[in-house]
């Protein structure tokens, strides 16, 4: 026989570290049906043979079973459709009164409640003292002790939440009411319940009572009953001047106050906790914003900056590219090689006084060349004559040609250069090791192109940004854990909540400005779930890393570096998260959850190492599987599109085709007029958005400094403000896919960001072309009404929902 | 009438009545705050919203324009 039992608790009671002792690593992961609330399921560890399997299905953290939230409605579905044979309700020690108040619920629903009372030992330290035997005599069921994190406890946990799983007994809940409000349940019970079974009546009849509208409809009475027990609860609420919800809410924790004095002795009252000492630091008024900003400061500097970096770099440079020296033994001899390489063949006083000689006569890009030289940084000339190079070759600018200078071969790479396997131990990347497979056993060009493009490139595009998540994920897990991500939304609150987003939207905005791809992911710290969608439409509206090059590029071409170029891209894509915000709170899809914002914040507490990679590594996993697919088909795709073409009439494939030759540069060609209202109808201009889509920094591959000759600077600025915001790259794409975890969500997302990318740059140029002096009068009409539709958003009053809107599935 | 909103840091008091109605009122009791339980008004937000406070032995943050529907004394 198989048993079900359900595990339901308050958020912090340590319910994720019970499901993980009693479960081990036998978990499943995945969504209850039609939301975007997580499900866990797993097998109870040392209890389940073939045929006598004990499954453990962790419900959302919850504090009531209302009908507003989304987690409370699904647990509360569960529940009464599925009818688990057990409930195992945690419960924390040290705060027990608010967790009661959830277990008087439970133990209404008719099934099996087992109790078990957590973190005990912190309430033992602390002196005080609860009788669990009493508890269980007042509450009807089952009360054990255990330490989740200690793994205290957990064995007899499992034999009484089985015995009561087999014993079939039906729970009777031992409260009751004030006189009024049980004699208008007994009225309801029979005037619509009796024709139901016992155990289950009193739970309906009090949803009744509290005319909870998702229990009226699953019941699907007619409204002469409804008005007939309408009058029953009108007269008990008269009579204790309260609404019928209010009245069974204080009813229950009026009943919790009255058993807990018996079972549980205080004994330092008004001592300070450890919890409140750390909190008198940090959420003090003005400590609270520097620690923050310290603590923001260090989760940026090691996910992104250092840790995070190494990490991508060696999973895109390393495991995914070349190749890599083995713990780094040989990397400084290859280093100084590479040096002695540049001073010998680079850095010589002719190529130098070219460069200068550039510099002085204007020319793009000859600054950055010439600090390079001055620097003599290798890597940074190699990437400055990449950009830069043909600039200085074309004959207008006179002679400052390098080509002939450099050490260059057909391909216009370096020759002789060291190569870093001949330095210390080298390990060839994937891309390396596959070629010389596919090589070795004659395998057709396009094939390979197809292996070693498409799909080893793919692979690598969705494991390539692993790494420095995992970094990140420990991060967050840890924030999380430990409680301090409370204190952020506490924090952060009065800022993020005007534009329909959390104080936790912070995070993964920080980290978006490095990368949007973890920045996405970390917005599963958020539990809110329209704030959750916002921050995940708006997080890629940041800069980030990628998109500098472009950002660069146009500052170089077309603003001779003007150093307001930059910024005004970070300020273009905070703007743009501050009135999508505003813009989309109000609108339908957005309703959401009508809860306040009434926030616990929680005790702080150390947590334990494998509870923490746990969950970095549950988050790293689910971005695997879940974006991974979506990443590699797109990268296909797009290889595809790139490599066969039509030339000279004939469709042929060829791993060096002009892009305008092939079939992306057909589409482009199609629909490049789309892009005319934003002076950039160009076809280069609309493949460079197209790869933009591959990677940002593509973008730049594609559309060069020459590109820009001919373009308007207003043009420029629009298609980067087009390139920032529009559709992210189809990593981060992935990563909104699998945090929306709709399709319909990540369609929407994806088609908004596009549209408002494509508004902004409308406005941006035709606004624009009026003090140019070349208007256009009915691109300036339209730029004029999608300004005006803005404001109007930006200024309609906004209205806050009163009912869960969100469909939940329900079980006839 | 006095509000949970105007009550001072490091005040104790008495809530009286919870205005109101749905789903806000009904999460704000949900969390605690009841007819005649004691509140204790902790801190407030370094930005001056949301406050903290303490209800049933444990922490809360609830926004001033929530904290306005809870009538005290």
């Amino acid at each position: 026989m198989s048993i079900k039992i359900a595990l339901a608790g308050n958020p912090n009671s340590g319910k994720t570290t019970l499901f993980n002792a009693l479960t081990g690593s036998n978990q499943f992961v995945g969504n209850w049906p039609g939301v975007t609330v997580e499900k866990k399921e797993g097998k109870i560890k040392g209890h389940s043979s073939k045929n006598d399997e004990v499954v453990l299905v962790d419900l959302p953290g919850i504090y009531s079973l209302s009908p507003y939230t989304l987690e409370e409605v699904v647990s509360r579905n569960f529940l009464l459709d599925e009818r688990p044979d057990a409930i195992i309700n945690i419960i924390d020690g040290s705060n027990l009164e608010r967790n009661l108040y959830l277990t008087t619920q439970l133990v209404e629903l008719g099934i099996p409640v087992v109790v078990a009372v957590n973190m005990m030992d912190i309430v033992r330290k602390s002196g005080d003292k609860l009788d669990t035997n009493k508890l269980s005599k007042e509450l009807g069921c089952e009360v054990t002790e255990i330490s989740a994190l200690k793994g205290e406890g957990i064995d007899k946990l499992i034999e009484e939440a089985i015995r009561a799983a087999k014993s079939g007994k039906r729970m009777v809940a031992q409260h009751s009411f004030d006189g009024s409000v049980e004699h208008a349940l007994a009225h309801i019970e029979e005037a619509v319940l009796h024709d139901m079974p016992e155990y289950k009546q009193r739970f309906l009849a009090i949803k009744l009572f509290e005319r909870d509208d998702k229990v009226i409809e699953r019941l699907n009475l007619d409204s002469h009953i409804l008005s007939h027990i309408e009058e029953d609860i009108n007269n008990c609420e008269n009579e204790l001047d309260d609404d019928s919800e209010s009245i069974i809410t204080s009813e229950r924790y009026t009943y919790i106050a009255s058993i807990i004095g018996n079972c549980y002795t205080k004994r330092n009252k008004g001592k300070l906790t450890v919890t409140d000492k750390i909190d008198k630091v940090v959420t003090n008024r003005w400590l609270a914003l520097p620690i923050f900003a310290i603590v923001m400061v260090i989760v940026y500097y090691i996910s992104v900056t250092t840790v995070g970096t190494w990490a991508t770099d060696w999973a895109n440079d390393g495991l995914f590219g070349d190749g890599w020296h083995l713990f780094g033994i040989g990397s400084s001899d290859y280093d100084d090689a590479v040096d002695k390489y540049a001073e010998d063949e680079i850095f010589l006083p002719e190529i130098e006084s070219t460069v200068r000689g550039a510099n002085e006569a204007g020319i793009t890009g000859a600054d950055e060349l010439l600090a390079a030289i001055k620097d003599k940084d290798f890597g940074a000339f190699e990437e400055a004559y990449g950009s830069y190079g043909e600039e200085l070759a074309v004959k207008e600018n006179g002679f400052f040609d390098l080509t002939s200078m450099l050490p260059l071969d057909e391909d216009g790479e370096f020759t002789d250069m060291p190569d870093p396997a001949d330095y210390g131990v080298w390990v060839p990347g994937i891309p390396v090791l596959v070629e010389n497979g596919l090589t070795a056993i004659n395998c057709a060009d396009w094939l390979q192109g197809l292996i070693l493009e498409g799909i080893v490139g793919g692979v690598g595009a969705v494991l390539g940004f692993v790494p420095q998540m995992l970094v990140l994920f420990i991060f967050l897990a840890f924030l999380e854990a430990c409680g301090y991500m409370a204190r952020i939304a506490f924090i952060m609150d009065r800022i993020f909540r005007k534009f329909g987003l959390s104080g936790k939207s912070f995070i993964p905005m920080l980290i978006g400005s490095g990368c949007g791809v973890p920045g996405v992911m970390a917005s599963r710290t958020i539990e809110n779930e329209r704030d959750r969608r916002m921050t995940i439409m708006t997080t890629t509206f940041i800069p980030c890393g990628a998109k500098l090059p472009i950002i660069a590029l146009i500052a170089a071409a077309l603003f001779d570096g003007t150093w307001w170029v930059a910024p005004s891209a970070y300020f273009l894509g905070i703007a743009a998260i501050i009135i999508s915000g505003i813009m989309l709170k109000k609108t339908k899809i957005f309703a959401g959850d009508p809860a306040p914002f009434v926030m616990e914040l929680p005790a702080y507490h150390l947590p334990t190492v494998g509870n923490i990679l746990r969950s970095m590594w549950e988050r790293g996993w689910s971005f695997i599987k879940r974006a991974g697919t979506i990443i590699l088909l797109s990268s296909i795709i797009i290889w595809a599109g790139s490599c066969f073409g039509v030339v000279d009439g004939v469709f042929t494939f060829s791993a060096d085709m002009q892009l305008e030759d092939s079939i992306l540069g057909t589409i482009g060609n199609a629909i490049c007029w789309i892009f005319s209202p934003l002076g950039f109808g160009n076809i280069k201009a609309t493949i460079a958005t197209i790869m933009g889509l591959v990677a940002k920094e593509e973008v730049v591959g594609v559309f060069g400094v020459l590109d820009f000759e001919g373009m308007t600077r207003l043009a420029g600025y629009a298609f980067l403000a087009f390139n920032l915001l529009c559709a992210p790259c189809f990593a981060a794409i992935g990563a909104i896919r699998r945090e929306m975890n709709s399709p319909k969500w990540t369609a929407f997302a994806i088609a908004y960001q596009c549209v408002f990318a494509y508004a902004v740059s409308l406005m941006i140029y035709q606004i624009g072309s009026v003090f140019a002096g070349s208007l256009n009068i009915i691109g300036l009409i339209f730029a004029i009404a999608v300004a005006v539709f803005i404001i109007y958003m930006l200024f309609k009053p906004y209205k806050a929902a009163d009912k869960l809107t969100i469909k939940t599935k329900v079980k006839a | 009438m006095q509000t949970l909103k105007d009550a001072v840091i490091g005040q104790t008091v008495k809530v009286k009545r919870l205005h109101g109605e749905g789903a806000v009122k009904r999460r704000i009791m949900d969390m605690g705050i009841t007819k005649g339980v004691e509140v204790h008004i902790r801190k407030v937000a370094p930005l001056g919203d949301p406050v903290e406070i303490t209800v049933r032995g444990y922490e809360l943050s609830i926004r001033k324009a929530d904290a306005e529907m809870i009538e005290v004394e």
